[in-house]
């Protein structure tokens, strides 16, 4: 148990304080920074998916003047490492995907590199390749762990006699889509070397994972590798990891001595090089007494991986802590594809993982004629189901309870198809959400005081546009007791402090506890009046309360859907979601956390869908004309509340993390809400005005 | 690729200009071909700028009728006060494609001449006979959703992605054009072919042709028209088949009926059979249905896309019912 810092500024909502920059347009992202007379990287994609190059004529793009170098697998320098496949660039000739990087130019303009690439003529001897995603598959294999170490199976008593034997049962199978995930900034590097170190301004969402992977593919000290991201356009997990683009804009400043880099992918080019989430495919059974307790759970989920680098996404792990049941099971199994290589996407594991589960919680409610929001109280679990631990703090019946009472839930019809208003049927529904409290090991911290009352916080965490700018500057006031005025943060570079990585929703739990370490050991040292020049730091303390405790966040989502009784088409005039996130740094952040998830998951229902075309191995509508995200006029009113929640257990600031959970649950509510508006149930998103003609 | 760039001083500079040329591109708003020339998709040698071309007015023709110049931009068309008035069906549609940006450089020329939005097309590694023709069609066997129901041929299945044309076809538009030999005049409905085995060919226009006016004939009082568009998403995006729909009911029998449909073919597609049926029948629903059942008979879906016969049904009943409503 942590005592919990004394708040004076958390919980209060200091305006964004890099948003005067941004909206004024003097923030300068990855792109932005001023070098001297850089270069420009632009690449050259294999346009088979599966095969070996056999040839890169580069005379003609050579001829093009302006251009400088051009990198290819005949003549590129070999890496230090190859062990990540994914960042071998040129370091072979085989072709693993559609998409794959096969060469780069490097020219004086944007322009002059963009044209030259399209000269580049690659040779590939085609080989016959498989990017069929299915449960008809005879080669899926169960891999070793799934992310974050889960176990790849696990399995409670014996479902099958308790579905068997239990009068009401479900047996369903639901899919998401493949999803990129598309921030507005697109991955863009800024590259130079000076005296053998190496430079990047970098899209980044860790400047020292980005600068830990460099240093192990060029052979580095990591002391030698140099990156700088103050401020980045949005990552949603596309920027946790490095891509090969941040590889290929070294080797091209390496290419080009003296002259920085810059290479910015393309909006198309992101869709096969900066990760994905794999579609998912969820068998959901279910078996419950006629007073809806669950006997039994179970899902068995299917997704696809490359063949060249594993991603095994987690999706039946929350269905192992979110619901009471005496037996049950969840396996996933892969498929390794001629793809390209899936990563990180908003919420990985939760946010596809609590669809199937959550749209089937809805069915069996039906099918019991018990109402959804009481279906899922009555299957509360006292403890974490599988682990057997307490919680921390679980507050979704809060949740759903508050939820309820704020959406006028008590007045609902529960018969399907029975509201009509002006040429639309109108439905509503629920769905729960839920996301683990992560905390990544290995940050640090440094405190030193630059005058009177003035206070500088440096770690090298970083700011997606989430807010962390402005909330980390709040931990800091309260752990040191000054105002928010005194203390100046600095983020979003190697020079700070090691910090873990923006990803996980573990970002003020991670960096937020090693401030608070820091602040500690500055004001054990120097007390409450430091001089000029006083510096103290530390490293995030340990935590074994997760020895103890299940932690998780969670939520309850209500939706109202309108179906169009002529044309099926799909509209959400009312998203509200409440949700018990422990305590709340900076309510004005945290509402644009909350909001924009369920946003981000009701674009999900709706419009985001990746179409893989099988015979070629790319996704084909790659640009915003074709991949729909929604717009403005998608999504009129969206509440996010939260309930009150004291959590002496996650962290000293008493948070549990919010910038995923938003997106989990969203799109079950949705068609759970869309099947009560017109009595048809939607199991494949995206939910789509075709399912209801 | 380098190309030369000129402005024209008029009409006929900007056609003396582009004349002898088989690379030569007219630039208006640019909002289309700009995109294709970054895509690799289009490389003109010449580009003829007509932006400041004097043909940016709406002219109101003696007839009762309207004339709308070449390149008066979306935007100001759709806000015209007697487009708003007297072809509500015109101003829906244009409202209704793309977004406020974009309707602010788009013109009337370019907005018919904007090709299609297949994504093979657009697509330089994915075989295509409209962008380089005897290569293949890939959308037939792939991704179908915004594809073809009518008209199309075994070499393309792509569809005309204006939803101006599609209001313009059903006002029975004529569009005038300037080329080499002189002027002429275009009906809209022939201004765009089918595919047939040549679909690399949009429209009967050689490259050297410029459009310089689109004429809207008067409608008769009592007429009424409407615009319905449906799509994946609420703003923002192409229709998945959208309804130009113009009617004149009188003592409650069809006397004018003109229908047109977006989203379904490789041109604004003009629905003959059912206005046939439609005129001189009571305005009513079972009339409504078997008009476009007629039309629809020549329905032949691809896979994937066969959600467009019922919608395509389901919309335009919906407008007609809505249009004979208003009547009452």
């Amino acid at each position: 148990m942590t005592d919990l810092l004394r708040t004076r500024v958390l919980g209060q909502s200091p305006r964004r304080v890099d948003g005067p920059a941004k909206v004024t347009g003097t923030a300068r992202y990855a792109g932005d920074q001023h070098v001297v007379d850089p270069a420009y990287a632009h690449l050259v994609q294999a346009e088979a998916a599966r095969g070996v190059v056999t040839g890169v004529d580069v005379s003609a793009a050579r001829a093009v003047d302006g251009v400088l170098a051009v990198l290819t697998p005949d003549d590129a320098p070999r890496l230090a490492s190859t062990e990540d496949a994914e960042l071998a660039a040129f370091q072979s000739h085989d072709v693993a995907f559609r998409g794959q990087v096969v060469a780069a130019v490097i020219a004086s303009t944007r322009e002059v590199a963009r044209e030259a690439a399209a000269l580049v003529r690659v040779e590939i001897d085609r080989q016959p390749h498989d990017a069929h995603l299915g449960t008809d598959r005879d080669d899926l294999y169960a891999p070793e762990k799934v992310n974050t170490g889960a176990e790849t199976d696990t399995s409670r008593g014996d479902v099958a006699t308790a579905l068997a034997h239990s009068p009401f049962t479900l047996d369903q199978t639901y899919t998401t889509a493949w999803y990129n995930n598309n921030p507005m900034e697109p991955h863009t590097t800024t590259a130079l070397w000076l005296d053998g170190d190496l430079a990047l301004y970098e899209s980044t969402q860790g400047v020292h994972t980005t600068r830990e992977a460099m240093a192990k593919v060029f052979g580095l000290d990591p002391e030698r590798v140099h990156v700088i991201a103050p401020h980045v356009g949005g990552g949603f997990g596309s920027k946790g990891t490095p891509h090969v683009h941040t590889v290929i804009a070294a080797m091209a400043a390496r290419a080009v001595p003296g002259t920085p880099v810059k290479l910015a992918l393309t909006r198309q080019q992101m869709f096969s090089l900066v990760g994905y989430r794999t579609p998912t495919i969820q068998r959901v059974r279910l078996g419950c007494d006629a007073a809806g307790r669950l006997a039994s759970l179970e899902v068995d989920a299917v997704s696809q991986t490359s063949r060249i680098k594993e991603f095994a996404e987690q999706t039946a792990v929350p269905a192992r802590m979110m619901y009471a049941a005496p037996n049950r099971r969840t396996t996933h199994r892969l498929a390794a594809l001629d793809v390209p290589v899936p990563s990180w996407m908003r919420a990985p594991g939760e946010c596809p993982g609590m669809f199937g589960p959550e749209v089937a919680m809805d069915e069996l409610a039906n099918a019991c004629g018990i109402d959804p929001v009481e279906f899922r109280v009555r299957n509360e679990p006292d403890v974490e189901p599988e682990s057997g631990k307490p919680f921390s703090s679980r507050n979704l019946v809060a949740c759903l309870r508050e939820g309820a009472r704020r959406f006028g839930w008590e007045h609902r019809d529960p018969t399907p198809r029975a509201r009509v208003e002006s040429g639309w049927f109108v439905g509503t529904g629920v769905a729960a959400s839920t996301y683990p409290v992560n905390r990544t090991p290995g940050s640090a911290a440094t405190i030193r005081c630059t005058g009177p009352r003035r206070y500088l916080v440096r770690i090298g965490a970083a700011d997606l546009g989430t807010g962390t700018w402005t909330s980390l500057a709040q931990v800091a006031a309260d752990a040191l007791g000054v105002d928010f005025a005194d203390v100046e943060l600095r983020i979003g570079d190697t020079a700070s402090p090691k910090a873990s990585v923006a990803g996980g929703s573990s970002g003020i739990t991670s960096w937020g506890s090693t401030v608070v370490a820091a602040a500690e050991a500055f004001r054990e040292e120097f007390g409450d009046d430091p001089a000029e020049g006083d510096e103290a730091g530390a490293e995030m303390p340990g935590n074994d309360a997760g020895d103890t405790y299940a932690m998780h966040a969670f939520g309850a989502q209500f939706a109202e859907v309108r179906v169009h009784v002529d044309t099926g088409e799909v509209r959400v005039p009312r998203l509200l979601g409440v949700f018990a996130v422990g305590r709340v740094v900076n309510p004005r952040l945290a509402r644009s956390q909350l909001v924009g998830g369920m946003t981000m998951g009701l674009s999900m229902a709706l419009h985001e869908h990746s179409v893989p075309d099988e015979r070629f191995g790319h996704v084909v509508n790659h640009d915003f004309a074709e991949y729909h995200i929604a717009t403005n006029s998608d999504v009129p009113h969206v509440e996010a509340h939260w309930v009150e929640e004291h959590d002496p257990h996650t962290n000293p600031m008493g948070t549990k993390g919010i910038g995923e959970i938003g997106i989990v649950g969203t799109a079950a509510a949705i068609v759970n809400a869309a099947h009560h508006a017109t009595g048809v149930r939607v199991r494949d998103l995206p939910v789509t005005l075709d399912h209801f003609l | 690729m380098p190309f030369d760039y000129r402005r024209a001083p008029d009409p006929e500079g900007a056609v003396a200009a582009a004349t002898g040329w088989p690379g030569v591109a007219f630039l208006a708003g640019g909002t289309n071909l700009v995109d294709h020339m970054k895509l690799g998709l289009a490389a003109p040698d010449v580009l003829v700028d007509i932006s400041r071309l004097p043909l940016d007015t709406v002219a109101e023709l003696p007839d009762g009728g309207l004339r709308i110049g070449a390149t008066v931009r979306n935007a100001d068309l759709a806000a015209h006060p007697v487009v708003r008035r007297d072809y509500p069906v015109l101003a829906r549609a244009l409202l209704s494609g793309a977004s406020g940006q974009i309707r602010n450089l788009a013109t009337t020329g370019g907005n018919l001449l904007q090709r299609t939005r297949c994504v093979y097309f657009q697509d330089l590694t994915t075989p295509c006979n409209k962008r380089e023709p005897g290569t293949g069609c890939s959308a037939i066997g792939g991704y179908t959703r915004h594809h073809a129901i009518l008209g199309a041929s075994a070499h393309c299945v792509a569809t005309h992605p204006s939803d101006m044309a599609v209001a313009m076809a059903a006002l029975d538009a004529q569009v005038a054009v300037l080329g080499p030999a002189g002027r002429r005049v275009v009906p809209l409905v022939e201004l765009h072919r089918l595919p047939g085995e040549e679909p690399h060919r949009d429209t009967v226009l050689s490259p050297s042709d410029l459009i310089t006016s689109v004429d809207l004939p008067p409608l008769p009082p009592g007429t009424r028209s409407q615009y319905r568009k449906v799509r994946d998403r609420a703003s923002f995006a192409f229709a998945l088949v959208s309804v130009a729909a113009v009617l004149r009911v009188e003592d409650g029998v069809v006397r004018d009926a003109r229908i047109a449909l977006g989203g379904v073919a490789h041109k604004p597609w003009r629905a003959r059979r059912a206005e046939d049926v439609l005129l001189g029948s009571p305005a009513d629903e079972e009339v409504f249905r078997r008009a476009i059942d007629a039309e629809l008979a020549g329905a032949a879906p691809l896979e994937g896309n066969g959600f467009k016969v019922p919608l395509t049904r389901n919309l335009a009943v919906s407008a007609l019912r809505e249009l004979s409503r208003e009547e009452r």
